[in-house]
């Protein structure tokens, strides 16, 4: 085990190490300079270059490079060029939008799956096994940008009900701000709602045909005990990972929900950051985003070996 | 609705520590500013925010753009033109407690004008050769050569008055002398000021005010239908316009701007060295159309590069009149009877977006192929602006009266014509209003004969306003939201 | 007789817009690049069907040829990811444990950390936006998938029997992965091909909805929507019809996919109803 485990961790710091360099050249590549879209379409080219020297762009890229790694290592992760603030001060800002989205949309999406998918696996075949099974597939196929507009039309600007988007900030109160990312966390949560109830469904399939199954079912139990008892807790392992993947998902990929909304976020800041050419909050934040998945990728390997054995010799 | 109002005056509370909601005033703007420092970046925004409400020059822009006395009460000129002697008021502090005095003003001016100054209107400066205090309220400056703008460039937000002992940190904390003090700033999200008690003039009537950055045009429909903001500068989507002047509870104010919208092109890429084709170019292009189009209406036609509410402009706008005949016979005869293809580099405001697309069908019409890239500012600034890497780009150009980029030949369009340049050079001598009229006339007729770019129209700036707001310019004269007059109706 | 059922509702639906693609080479109802401000942002009528966009020009048409972009797109992205991961899960495959296949399973891992949307924004950003670096971006994304599937499924080929006779037969691998697994893996890389195409269209959507994929006066989908936001209220219309082609291209491929799998692979059948 603690073989496996120092692999796995070799492995976790090289890729952690390409990810750094691939986004570090990525980034390098970026055609337009920081300074020059600061000072706009007046600037004079001397003035530019003391900006240039100001903010350690006319450092050579290895130095940088070097600068950014040692930085990022001890917690540093540089001075954002346009705020002229900390880089880790605006994530942890930034966080406090959209951590909780990301978890209101996974418990939403949880709480519809759950339920939704074990219905369907239980009624299989049935007609409200094919109508369950219909309308998710309809909703995997909703673009969640155009689910979120269509809200928008319908709650924000209709009914009135939420505001089209922005966040008011939680020291308006909690319910305001669960109020601003209502709408948000739904457009997130349908796909991811009708992704993870298929997936609960074929989980439950798979197990009913076990024999251990049979054997529940021989022994007296109902349909609806057997499941509970026995059949949801072997299809937890798929359905674990899925809700894991989701989680890192909905953490990055809130960036068009997040600009559809106008919410001061993650993703919303890697946008802007791009756009301003704030290449040290985009590489910051990328990075920050591609470390989070790393480790949940390995924590998921390290659980899954503790559980099951056999994987470890595989690997 | 109720609710609405009640959470804003809560956050006003929040913000000012005031209990009713009359005395703060939410103002929504489309960019955030990159920092707080006027002296040193192009960026609008810091003007937007900051220009008259927290920092004050010699002399300020009035609503109609006429230039009035600012931190300068009065000034006297020389017989030559060379040496200005502004008097200083009496008793004005910078927010920090510390006195506005001469030497604050030869310490602003000469910061800007330094070798390694960034300031980003350096030229404004440009003539400058000494300032010096004659005494604690007297500052005098002279000129290298008469410069007939001179107290029109003092105006601009670039030339504020700055104080020594707060200039360290100024992009963060600024430190002026406006009737509003700067008091917070949540980064991506607002910008908070406060009333100035010890403000030298007429104290505003407001307590706060918040600027909400949201570019977004979708939710800057939402802020503003849900009244989160109490007034819109700028607003983003001339299409919704019309909603909001059927709905009691807002007021649409439609202003001029400074901001002169131009089919920018690349004088020196063949084939529009030709003027010919240039002049095809202007002649296929149905103004009307793309101000419908793109603006839904909004926006004046221009004939050249001057803003039509400017009492020296000539409407020149027969010189290009929509003739697409016209355009293929002048094509054929510049020989491109079969058209050319060019590219049309677009940033991102809608004006150049959806304007780009109806010029783009309107080019083809004449047989003009154009490959249309949508680009982010970054990208514009580097490809286009300093790259010169381009055949056409719709750009509106707002600063005020900048007509003399047309003898930059290292421009971005690359105008180069030495009368042009003369003309230029002439004017900025010239003082008598008369021959400077005479003189500026001249100078639009020239670059609309030469069709340097096509003109489109001058941008027009609408403001949403919430019904009791009052004061709000509803021109654009500098890129200013001056809040120093606005209030509440009682 | 339900088994058919998804394959021919799914192909019958994806069917539509990719004929509509098609048709849009030959003719459209209108000619799209002609503006027509006057008549914008009309409501259905019988000579336009689906109304008008607020340049006034014809949704329908505007569809149909934005059919063409999203499945262009998605279909050469998805070539690349095949193109390039099922040889590198072939390769990976037949040096099992050696560093080749830890370096491809490596990389597989990495790319698969990465946030793949945010990625291709960074990369349209980095190249500049255009279809063809729509493409690309995706294309990326598509090769880890390819490359693990056929890594996996060709790994369980290798055991068998016939595989071992062709080994005996003195076949080197290359051969033996090429004459042997490959054939064997068609049916799984079909599915899976139908499955990550479906993906590929949302995925050109998006980047074309935050302005990355292809450039006006050529229509597409996401263009389309993006649009259309800040006139929801005032013609809902506009931002219908092109989110309804995207959900029914998405939903017919993946029904599709459905569909074939169930007739490839029988064995799951029992499983789905």
């Amino acid at each position: 085990m603690a073989h496996y485990v120092l692999t796995r961790l070799l492995s976790l710091a090289i890729s952690l190490i390409v990810a750094s360099i691939v986004i570090f050249a990525l980034i390098e590549i970026i055609p337009g300079d920081p300074a020059a879209f600061m000072l706009g379409i007046n600037a004079q080219e001397d003035t530019v270059a003391a900006l240039r020297s100001e903010l350690g762009l006319d450092a050579s890229p290895v130095a940088r490079y070097f600068e950014w790694v040692g930085g990022m290592v001890t917690g540093d992760f540089g001075t954002s060029y346009t705020y002229r603030t900390p880089v880790t001060e605006m994530i942890g800002e930034r966080l406090w939008i959209s951590l909780p989205l990301a978890l209101i949309a996974l418990a939403l999406s949880t709480l519809i799956a759950f339920p939704v998918g074990i219905l369907a696996a239980s009624r299989r075949g049935s007609m409200t096994d094919t109508v369950i099974m219909g309308f998710t597939q309809l909703g995997v196929a909703i673009p969640n940008f155009w689910f979120a507009m269509l809200m928008v039309l319908v709650f924000a600007i209709n009914l009135r009900w939420f505001s089209a988007g922005g966040f008011p900030g939680w020291d308006e109160g909690l319910v305001a701000g669960l109020k601003a990312l209502t709408l948000p966390a739904v457009s997130l949560a349908l796909p991811q709602a009708s992704i993870l109830a298929r997936v609960m469904r074929s989980a439950l399939v798979d197990t009913l045909d076990e024999d251990f199954m049979r054997t529940a079912r021989a022994k007296g139990l109902t349909r609806g005990q057997a499941i509970k008892r026995h059949a949801l807790r072997n299809a937890m392992i798929p359905v674990l990972t899925i809700i894991g993947l989701q989680f890192s998902f909905l953490l990055a990929g809130a960036i068009i929900i997040e600009n559809v909304f106008f919410l001061p976020g993650l993703g919303r800041l890697i946008f802007q950051a791009i756009s301003q050419r704030d290449l040290i909050v985009v590489e910051s934040v990328v990075m920050l985003l591609v470390f989070a998945v790393i480790v949940v990728n390995f924590a998921v390997d390290i659980a899954y070996a503790i559980v099951d054995p056999r994987l470890r010799r595989q690997a | 609705m109720k609710l609405k109002t009640l959470t804003s005056a809560i956050a006003l509370t929040l913000a000012g520590g005031v209990a009713q909601a009359e005395t703060g005033l939410i103002v929504g703007i489309q960019l955030e500013p990159p920092h707080l420092d006027p002296t040193s970046a192009a960026a609008g925004a810091i003007d937007q925010v900051l220009y008259s409400n927290v920092f004050e020059g010699l002399t300020r822009f009035g609503p109609d753009g006429s230039v009035n006395p600012g931190l300068a009460e009065s000034w006297e000129i020389s017989e030559d033109g060379l040496t200005y002697t502004f008097k200083l008021r009496d008793g004005v502090t910078f927010h920090d407690g510390t006195a506005m005095d001469a030497s604050d003003v030869v310490f602003s001016l000469d910061r800007a004008r330094a070798e390694d100054s960034a300031n980003a209107q350096k030229a404004l400066f440009g003539g400058i050769e000494s300032v010096e205090a004659v005494d604690p309220n007297t500052v005098r400056v002279t000129l290298s050569a008469a410069n007939g703008s001179f107290l029109f460039n003092m105006a601009w937000g670039d030339a504020v008055i700055v104080a020594t002992e707060s200039i360290e940190n100024i992009k963060t904390d600024p430190v002026g002398t406006g009737a509003f003090k700067f008091s917070n700033w949540v980064q991506g999200d607002q910008i908070e000021l406060v009333r100035n008690e010890d403000y030298w003039g007429t104290p505003a009537s407001l307590e706060t005010a918040t600027f909400k950055f949201i570019s977004d045009p979708t939710a800057a429909f939402a802020a503003m239908m849900a009244e989160d903001v109490d007034v819109f500068y700028s607003y983003p989507a001339p299409e919704n316009l019309p909603q909001f002047e059927a709905d009691s509870r807002f007021e649409v104010l439609v202003g001029s701007s400074e901001g002169e919208t131009i089919l920018s092109t690349n004088n020196l890429m063949e084939p529009f060295t030709d003027v010919r084709v240039r002049k095809a170019v202007a002649h296929a292009i149905d103004r009307q159309a793309i101000i419908d189009g793109a603006m839904f209406g909004l926006g004046t036609p221009i004939g050249t590069h001057f803003a039509p509410h400017n009492p020296d402009y000539v409407d020149l706008t027969a010189n290009s009149q929509y003739d697409p005949d016209l355009a293929r016979s002048l094509l054929a005869e510049a020989g491109y009877a079969d058209g050319f293809t060019t590219t049309l580099k677009l940033p991102p405001p809608s004006y150049a977006r959806r304007g780009g697309e109806i010029i783009a069908s309107q080019l083809r019409a004449v047989g003009i192929q154009t490959e249309i890239s949508n680009l982010e500012w970054a990208q514009w600034l580097e490809q286009v602006f300093r790259g010169k890497d381009f055949g056409l780009t719709i750009v509106s150009h707002t600063e005020p009266f900048d007509i003399g980029i047309y003898a930059r030949p290292d421009y971005y369009f690359q105008y180069d014509n030495p009368d042009f340049q003369t003309l230029i050079e002439d004017l900025t001598a010239e003082t008598d209003p008369a021959t400077r009229s005479e003189m500026i006339a001249t100078a639009q007729t020239i670059i609309s004969n030469d069709y340097v770019n096509g003109y489109l129209f001058q941008l027009a700036v609408p403001t949403v306003v919430k019904a009791g707001v009052e004061g709000i310019w509803p021109d654009a004269p500098t890129q200013a939201i001056d809040l120093t007059a606005v209030s509440w109706s009682k | 007789m339900s088994t058919y059922r998804n394959l021919v509702f799914g192909g019958l639906l994806s069917g539509v817009f990719i004929c509509a693609a098609l048709i849009s080479f030959l003719w459209v109802p209108y000619d799209i690049e002609a503006l027509n401000i006057a008549e914008r942002m009309r409501t259905p009528t019988a000579a336009h069907p689906l109304g008008t966009d607020h340049f006034g020009r014809d949704i329908l048409s505007m569809v149909m040829i934005g059919a063409r972009t999203s499945i262009a797109v998605a279909l050469v992205a998805v070539g690349i990811g095949m193109g390039l991961g099922v040889p590198l899960g072939l390769a990976a495959a037949a040096n099992k444990g050696s560093i080749l296949d830890e370096l491809i399973g490596r990389g597989n891992d990495l790319v698969f950390a990465f946030p793949s949307l945010l990625i291709a924004i960074l990369i349209t950003a980095t190249f500049g936006p255009s279809a063809v670096n729509a493409i690309i971006a995706i294309g990326i994304f598509n090769i880890p998938v390819f490359a693990r599937l056929t890594r996996g499924s060709a790994l369980s080929l290798w055991k068998r029997e016939f595989i071992m006779a062709a080994r005996v037969s003195g076949k080197n691998s290359l051969r033996i992965s090429v004459e042997h697994i490959l054939p064997n893996l068609a049916n799984l890389l079909i599915v899976q091909g139908t499955i990550q195409f479906s993906l590929a269209i949302l995925a050109e959507a998006a980047l074309s909805y935050v302005g990355l994929g292809a450039q006006p006066p050529t229509p597409s989908w996401g263009r389309m929507l993006a649009d259309s936001q800040t006139m929801i209220s005032l013609a809902p219309h506009l931002a219908l019809a092109p989110g309804l082609a995207i959900v029914f291209t998405v939903l017919g491929l993946n029904l599709l996919g459905d569909g074939l799998r169930d007739i490839f692979d029988p064995r799951l059948r029992r499983g789905r109803s």
